[in-house]
């Protein structure tokens, strides 16, 4: 119960409620907004690119230059990730070898969820990621866990992102103060400058969408998990959330965490919040 | 005869003063500033904020111990202690610093 | 076990709109893994695509055609519900085919 709570409700008891309404609001500026946090995001990109529609905001460097978009197009009648497509939808269907599947971990038989991914656990305290939530269907099976940044579990969540296409990020933060603090962390960790470079999530994906490092043209903030898993040119294959966290962190001279660490999670958190309401359009091809 | 030798080795010992150290390292040397890095970086690590290049810094500094080269040992750990200390700061200044880059 | 060849032909009048997808290493030879081994050469040599029992489009490929290569091509000549021959030959003599259907 939060110092306030237990103030007023002395107060009552004591007969005293009137005094109640009147205390000053407290931590008001500490305690975070997330749904404001996700209209001021939202409304800066637009307002940055008002020739963008929302909606294709999710196609990253595509939304942010016409010369890529038209190669996107093209390659998208044949997209590079059709092969870990048609591997993981193999992968899902295949049980265990205890004869349970993946289907029985999820809602739905896990087809059409992802859009909920993260969400926060209750009973754990911690915000569960669709690549955590597949580990531990598979540990709970008796099967060992797949490495987080590519192959299997790149596999799989193309699949599962596949089935839900076009459905709007639906990410819910729970009336629960733990779940509010995993928000603000994620928060945190995208705006804090880090390694040798001294950058932050935002110094590239809030300062500079559209402009280039080097010969990549960034992608915005708003929609950049939308995508996910993708298929990178520049990686020869299939990476996860996991691996553009972690590659992230490595190109701007930062020690990685490990996968799934709680910041990570945090983030992942964070920045599918901010994005409610953009339509899932992975897996993706990106350069 | 004397007096030029003594002029001589001067100039030698200045020579070989200016394109070395004052002192070689010596292994204990290498030793006390690894041990004063390592301690930096893993007090990074804490604060979940260490850089590649310190920890590149640090194997090189093992490297060149372990091939003798107690010099260059010494100098990577230094500059290895540097970064960690570089990073530390960064962590600690960025508690509040981030607010500047939020979205409002 | 799967093609790993997609490919899709589209005629529109007299020309024939190819594309194709071909699942291949497509190790160059020159990279090492994270041991430190360099990864043996393993590439494509000869893609070809046929119709008619004649070769419309044949590439002879190296090192240089990156990861799982996408190529797409026009040519002449060719009708709705004819086929269209694809077939492939790498540095370690295996090979694969399959066979489209011009729409």
């Amino acid at each position: 119960m939060s110092a306030r709570a237990l103030f007023s409700s002395v107060l009552t008891a004591l007969g005293l409620a009137a005094l109640v309404s009147a205390m000053p609001p407290a931590q008001a500026a500490d305690t975070p907004d997330p749904a404001a946090d996700a209209k001021a995001f939202r409304d800066y990109f637009v307002k940055k690119f008002p020739k963008v529609k929302l909606d294709d905001f999710v196609n990253g460097p595509y939304s942010m230059n016409e010369d890529m978009r038209r190669q996107w197009e093209e390659k998208e009648q044949f997209p590079p990730y059709e092969f870990a497509l048609e591997a993981g939808k193999e992968m899902f269907a295949t049980p265990f070898k205890n004869g349970r599947s993946y289907a029985d971990c999820f809602a739905n038989g896990g087809i059409g969820i992802r859009q909920n991914y993260p969400m926060f656990d209750a009973k754990e305290g911690k915000v569960v990621t669709l690549e955590l939530a597949l580990n531990r269907c598979r540990e709970a099976n008796g099967e060992k866990p797949y490495s987080y940044v590519k192959d299997e579990m790149a596999s799989l969540t193309a699949y599962m992102a596949f089935t839900s296409r076009g459905k709007p990020f639906d990410i819910k933060i729970p009336d629960d103060p733990r779940a509010l603090e995993a928000y603000q962390e994620g928060k945190r960790y995208f705006y804090t400058r880090r390694g040798q470079l001294n950058f932050s999530c935002a110094t590239c994906h809030v300062q500079s969408p559209g402009e280039r490092i080097r010969a990549e043209t960034l992608a915005p903030a708003l929609g950049i998990l939308n995508a996910m898993p993708i298929y990178r040119s520049e990686w020869s294959g299939m990476g996860t959330i996991s691996r553009r966290f972690t590659t992230c962190n490595s190109q701007i001279r930062g020690v990685p965490l490990e996968p799934q660490s709680d910041e990570y999670r945090n983030l992942e958190y964070y920045l599918s919040y901010v994005s409610n309401g953009l339509p899932i359009s992975g897996p993706g091809a990106r350069p | 005869m004397i007096r030029i030798i003594g002029a001589a080795a001067l100039a030698a010992t200045l020579l070989s003063a200016a394109l070395t150290p004052a002192r070689a390292a010596s292994e204990d040397d290498f030793k006390t500033a690894y041990a004063a890095a390592d301690a930096a970086e893993k007090q990074a690590g804490a604060l979940r904020n260490q850089w590649t290049t310190t920890e590149a810094a640090l194997a090189a500094a093992r490297k060149a111990a372990e091939a003798g080269n107690f010099d260059q040992a010494a100098a990577q750990a230094k500059e290895a202690e540097a970064l960690a200390r570089a990073s530390i700061f960064q962590a600690t200044s960025e508690k509040e610093a981030w607010k500047a880059l939020e979205i409002k | 076990m799967a093609s790993t060849i997609r490919v899709r032909a589209i005629n529109s009048g007299d020309i024939t709109e190819v594309q194709a997808l071909i699942q291949h290493p497509m190790d160059s030879g020159y990279v090492k893994d994270a041991q430190g081994q360099t990864i043996p050469p393993h590439f494509i040599q000869q893609l070809t695509f046929e119709y008619d029992g004649k070769a419309v489009f044949v590439a002879d490929w190296g090192p240089a055609v990156s990861k799982d290569p996408y190529v797409k091509f026009a040519f002449k000549g060719a009708k709705k519900g004819d086929d269209l021959k694809v077939s492939w030959i790498d540095n370690k003599g295996a090979s694969d085919a399959t066979t489209a259907k011009i729409q």
